[in-house]
């Protein structure tokens, strides 16, 4: 399949979408699609009879800072059924850069959407966790953005000692076995 | 007796638990016996390679990924490396390509060993890891033989190979094959038939096929509930697609059909083994006859002017990779992994990012766990053979 057929089938299943088609040098059938119907195009290119890329198998972000649009938020999708294979990409703007959430359409982007949150600072609209995943839940930044250092000396704070008197864990300890008898 | 009540309790797995195959961390919701709810904590080992890899040039990013998946580093570099070659648009001799499926079958059969030894021991069956770990030091000796290194030997190279494959390879590569068919019968005495394997793992943490596929669950996961999606098959690299082999594949989705996948598996590879084995001659071209990438041989760089110039740039300030795209999926031992990487047109990587099987299966263990009984979490950690140092990275 190639750029055009997957952006003539997108076309025809959200109208108002413009997607462009973008280079590709492997098996992947590259397009940009707009980040505003994201979640539109994702169910068509889940749902559609001639697309059924039923797995997510990646989503990820590159950074090309100072350059603007900054982000690219890169999706790769396989149809099992069909197979082919897509790359879908979507261009956003540096701050505050933040696309709606595909977890609706397939669950496996729960932890990858985090990720690209958590390394890149991407929000996703919408998302039923939207906690860091890998770094500590209090870390300042987002390391894989090009102007955050590759060497800093930083102590996470995140694990702190449990915040109890001794009065409070002997009251405790008594109410726990007065129920336990 | 009138307050008579009942109530959860919240336990904490992890990250320093035996069982967990590393530093995962589980909070678990008990009622009784019966798992409420869990939620997986990962990230104690997040060492950053991504990052570091786009300070290094391409070369220099091989042992770095070998290290993420430990269990799987050819995997993971030959996978590294096919990416970038695409970018390069390079055509690998076939030698080394038949080389390079031979190593990565072999470090499947290594991968499949580890996770059978743990898994059988942390069920109960202690035998199971001495014999896995038995057969795998042999696998390890021929990663010692190829590179001088057990664990990570950085041997793909961009390119082709590191150097040419030492003398006696293939009578080790064949007493390792010959042994080990008979070996994996006596595993399989060991579980597959062991009343109190089956009772422990048939019909525990269950997935649909369905499930699996949207929480992206490929390879041997996958094949257990019915994914018939297998990289080598679907979209060939490595020229598998010339391979005589089955897929196998289950229906149940439980932790015994994935021992039975991951054991079947075992089995194919050992076939593809011979069938590239056949096709590797004894010495022959190990990497492109490229000068901008390969090295020239040793002998030349200490007597020819214009090799040690080569020989320089090349160790110096390594090769340009035209500003790209390239993301070449590969069959891992967990399943579909992979390198997206991104390059500006100079010497190092503007970014890499690893597609890494065991986060998603770490993502969907919350649900094959819930509703079970809490011994049999263990069982269902070790059945999706989850890497920390992939899952973190």
């Amino acid at each position: 399949m190639d750029a055009t057929t997957l952006i003539a089938s997108l076309e025809e299943a959200v109208p108002s979408a413009a997607c462009e088609p973008a280079p590709s040098a492997d098996l992947h059938t590259t397009v940009f699609v707009p980040s505003e119907h994201l979640a539109a195009i994702a169910e068509a290119l889940r749902d559609r009879a001639d697309l059924r890329f039923a797995l997510l198998a990646d989503v990820t972000a590159v950074d090309f800072h100072p350059r603007e649009p900054r982000f690219e938020l890169v999706y790769h999708l396989v149809s099992i059924e069909h197979r082919h294979r897509a790359r879908v990409k979507v261009r956003l703007q540096g701050d505050a850069a933040h696309v709606p959430t595909l977890v609706g359409v397939w669950p496996a982007a729960n932890w990858l959407e985090r990720e690209v949150w958590d390394m890149f600072g991407i929000a996703f609209d919408g998302h039923p966790d939207p906690r860091r995943l890998l770094m500590p839940e209090d870390w300042d930044g987002f390391p894989l953005r090009k102007d955050y250092p590759v060497q800093i000396r930083k102590t996470p704070t995140a694990s702190e000692p449990l915040q109890l008197t001794e009065a409070e864990f002997r009251a405790n300890v008594e109410r726990d076995r007065l129920t336990r008898r | 007796m009138a307050d008579l009540r009942t109530e959860t309790i919240t336990v904490n797995m992890g990250p320093q638990h035996p069982s967990t195959h590393g530093v995962l961390r589980l909070v678990l919701e008990l009622d009784g016996e019966t798992v409420r709810s869990a939620s997986p904590t990962i990230g104690y080992l997040h060492t950053g390679i991504e990052k570091t890899a786009e300070q290094k040039k391409w070369q220099q990013v091989i042992p770095l990924v070998e290290r993420m998946d430990y269990l799987s580093a050819q995997s993971n570099s030959m996978a590294f490396c096919l990416s970038v070659e695409k970018l390069l648009a390079l055509e690998v001799p076939e030698r080394v390509q038949n080389i390079r499926l031979l190593i990565a079958e072999l470090q499947r059969i290594n991968s499949h060993l580890v996770w059978l030894g743990t898994h059988g021991m942390e069920v109960g069956a202690v035998s199971v890891m001495l014999y896995c770990f038995r057969e795998r030091e042999l696998l390890l000796n021929i990663n010692e033989m190829l590179a001088g290194f057990r664990m990570f030997p950085s041997y793909m190279r961009v390119g082709g190979l590191r150097e040419d494959l030492p003398r006696g390879f293939h009578a080790a590569v064949l007493a390792f094959l010959d042994r080990f068919v008979e070996k994996l019968d006596e595993y399989e005495d060991l579980l597959t038939k062991n009343e109190i394997y089956i009772e422990r793992t048939r019909g525990v943490g269950r997935i649909s096929a369905e499930r699996a596929l949207a929480c992206g669950l490929v390879g041997p996961i996958g094949r257990a509930a019915g994914v018939n999606y297998d990289v080598r098959k679907a979209f060939p690299y490595l020229g598998y697609e010339t391979y005589e082999f089955d897929v196998p594949t289950r229906t149940d989705g439980d932790v015994y059909s994935r021992y039975l996948v991951r054991v079947a598996e075992m089995r194919e590879s050992t076939k593809i083994c011979r069938q590239a084995l056949k096709r590797i001659a004894p010495t022959g071209d190990y990497a492109v006859r490229d000068p901008r990438i390969t090295p020239p041989p040793k002998d030349r760089v200490y007597t020819e002017m214009e090799s040690l110039i080569q020989h320089f740039l090349i160790y110096s300030q390594g090769f340009t990779v035209p500003a790209g795209e390239a993301y070449v999926p590969v069959e891992g031992p967990r399943g579909e992994q992979g390198f997206y990487i991104v390059a500006d047109g100079t010497n190092r990587p503007w970014r890499v990012k690893s597609r890494a099987p065991s986060l998603l299966a770490c993502q969907a263990l919350e649900q094959m766990i819930v509703g079970g009984l809490i011994a049999d979490v263990i069982a269902v950690i070790g059945s999706i053979d989850v890497v920390m140092g992939d899952v973190d990275r």
